[in-house]
């Protein structure tokens, strides 16, 4: 006891413990590389098989509809909102319709709906692969001969893939409603000038292509951290809450991440 | 290796990272016969199974299914051996998203072409081989522990196994359903011509069932012989576990120091 109190031998303890951090968080990285490629290369059925992805998108995607919707509806009100209050100052209030529309299009679309897919489907996906092996069901499946890869964890993976996009795409399309009623309905802000200022300045290759972009690189990042944090939890309650924490967590910080890398590579010449 | 038997594992040693869990072991399982493994709780016989069904490799020795060598098998190979066994997990290990009836056509409908209607008649009969027929459109969270045990041995039967392999299928059940899993591993297995390994710590049902029995400890074969050779061993492990007794070459102490120090240690600490 009297060792540990030495404060060189405090420091070295100090020491191991960030390199064995480091140490531990290279090996948990190379695993889920691996971890990744067996995936890409067992996706082979979730294809062939088409009813277990669509199963699944029909579980994350769809059931995530309300809560996209409704939450991108919110997110347009309020930036019809904000928007006025600043356009109206410089006398600009018509280019509400752009504001709205490349706000949601560009960066809220992609970025919230993945955020709210994170938290809704991602935590979903990861509490069922990690009871999955608890209770040695992935195990009972590998024992059949049907790999738990192929079976359980691609076509999650995919149907978030696919869904993430769609669910991108009518959070904007929400919020854009949701602006509108806003602005044109309650404001009376021109609705000919809402639209046609919209139709006008919102690109389809530069910033509706961005942000379909943006929505697929998110689905596989939240969808990766869902299935590895689900196939990779320790097989206990509390294994599996801490795998659920770590989706929530990783898919937040990954997504806003990437979404700063993505967006330094498409807005640069802007 | 003999075509009598059906698996034959020879000085087989596994660890887990610098843990050793078997260390020499030699058995042989001859086909047609039911045998049990048994020893106290820690001592290797799961790590065994999975050997035998290839989920782990060990570190040195040689098992041979039906002729195979399952470490040397590739994944596809493997994978073709798995199909011809059957495990019975300790908790069953149903899937809970589907019914009983989906449970047991799970592997019909995974490795099989068959017809749905064909598939059917095939999972009801397997159903009504443990019982349960009247049970199929049940969700697995509805059934009771004996219940899920016995859909679980229907499941592990459906392709209609060489070998079937249980892990403690005893474990947690009230006597009425532990006998009737008993006389359905008997059963099952002289019906399908199987081969059974059995797992298990209960050694008075296995006693009745089994023809022939392994005892482990601490990794190592320490017994082996037919039902009534093992009532009749004077060895001093078997007799302390055929007779149930609380102490003897097992110890009741998980090893520690005397408690008369531990408690003294306390008091110096204390003052």
């Amino acid at each position: 006891m009297a060792d540990d109190a030495r404060p060189e031998n405090r420091i070295v303890a100090a020491l191991g413990h960030i390199g064995h951090r480091v140490v531990d968080g290279l090996l948990r990285l190379g695993f889920a590389t691996r971890f990744f490629l067996m995936l890409l290369l067992q996706s082979g059925q979730s294809f062939r098989r088409l009813h277990l992805t669509i199963r699944e998108i029909y579980f994350s995607g769809f059931q995530s509809l309300l809560i996209i919707l409704v939450s991108g509806l919110f997110i347009g009100m309020v930036l019809g909102m904000q928007g006025y209050e600043t356009l109206q100052r410089y006398g600009s209030a018509e280019a509400l319709g752009v504001l709205v529309a490349l706000s949601l299009v560009r960066e809220l679309g992609p970025v919230v709906a993945a955020l709210l897919f994170a938290s809704r489907a991602g935590s979903s996906i990861t509490a069922e692969i990690g009871l999955m092996k608890a209770t040695e069901q992935l195990t009972a499946m590998d024992m059949m001969a049907v790999n738990p890869i192929a079976r359980v964890v691609a076509p999650r993976f995919w149907g978030g893939v696919i869904s993430m996009p769609l669910l991108a795409a009518l959070f904007s399309a929400a919020g854009i409603l949701g602006g509108y009623l806003i602005g044109v309905v309650f404001i009376g802000v021109d609705e000919g000038a809402f639209w046609s200022q919209m139709q006008a300045s919102v690109d389809f290759r530069y910033d509706i292509w961005s942000g379909i972009v943006k929505s697929f690189v998110f689905g596989i990042a939240v969808s990766l951290i869902a299935v590895f944090e689900g196939y990779d939890a320790l097989p206990t309650a509390e294994g599996v809450s801490a795998s659920i924490k770590g989706t929530v967590v990783k898919s937040a910080l990954a997504i806003l991440a990437l979404d700063f890398v993505l967006t330094s590579f498409m807005f640069r010449e802007a | 290796m003999s075509a009598e038997n059906l698996v034959e594992i020879s000085s087989l040693d596994f660890a887990y990272e610098d843990r050793p869990i078997l260390d020499g072991i030699s058995l042989q399982i001859p086909r047609g016969k039911v045998v049990a493994i048994m020893g106290g709780s820690g001592c290797g016989k799961t790590t065994l199974l999975r050997l035998i069904g290839g989920q782990l490799k060990p570190s040195r020795g040689e098992i041979r299914v039906d002729g195979q060598s399952v470490p040397q098998l590739d994944d596809e190979e493997l994978y073709a051996l798995r199909r011809r066994m059957g495990m019975l997990f300790q908790f069953g290990a149903l899937f809970t998203d589907i019914s009983v009836y989906d449970n047991v056509a799970y592997q019909m409908r995974e490795h099989t072409d068959l017809p749905e209607e064909l598939i059917r008649d095939m999972v009801l009969m397997k159903l009504n081989a443990v019982g349960l027929r009247g049970a199929h459109g049940l969700m697995p969270a509805e059934l009771s522990g004996g219940m899920a045990r016995r859909v679980a041995l229907a499941r592990a039967i459906a392709l209609d196994p060489m070998l079937i392999m249980y892990d403690e299928p005893f474990a947690g059940l009230d006597p009425i359903s532990l006998g009737i899993i008993g006389q359905l591993i008997r059963r099952l297995n002289d019906a399908l011509g199987a081969t059974t390994i059995m797992v298990t710590h209960d050694i008075q049902e296995s006693l009745l069932i089994v023809d022939y029995i392994y005892f482990m400890s601490d990794g190592k074969v320490i017994a082996l012989g037919t039902p009534d050779e093992i009532r009749a061993s004077r060895h001093p492990f078997v007799h302390q576990f055929v007779h149930a007794e609380a102490d003897g070459p097992v110890p009741f102490h998980y090893p520690a120091a005397p408690l008369a120090q531990e408690l003294l240690a306390r008091h110096a600490h204390g003052g």
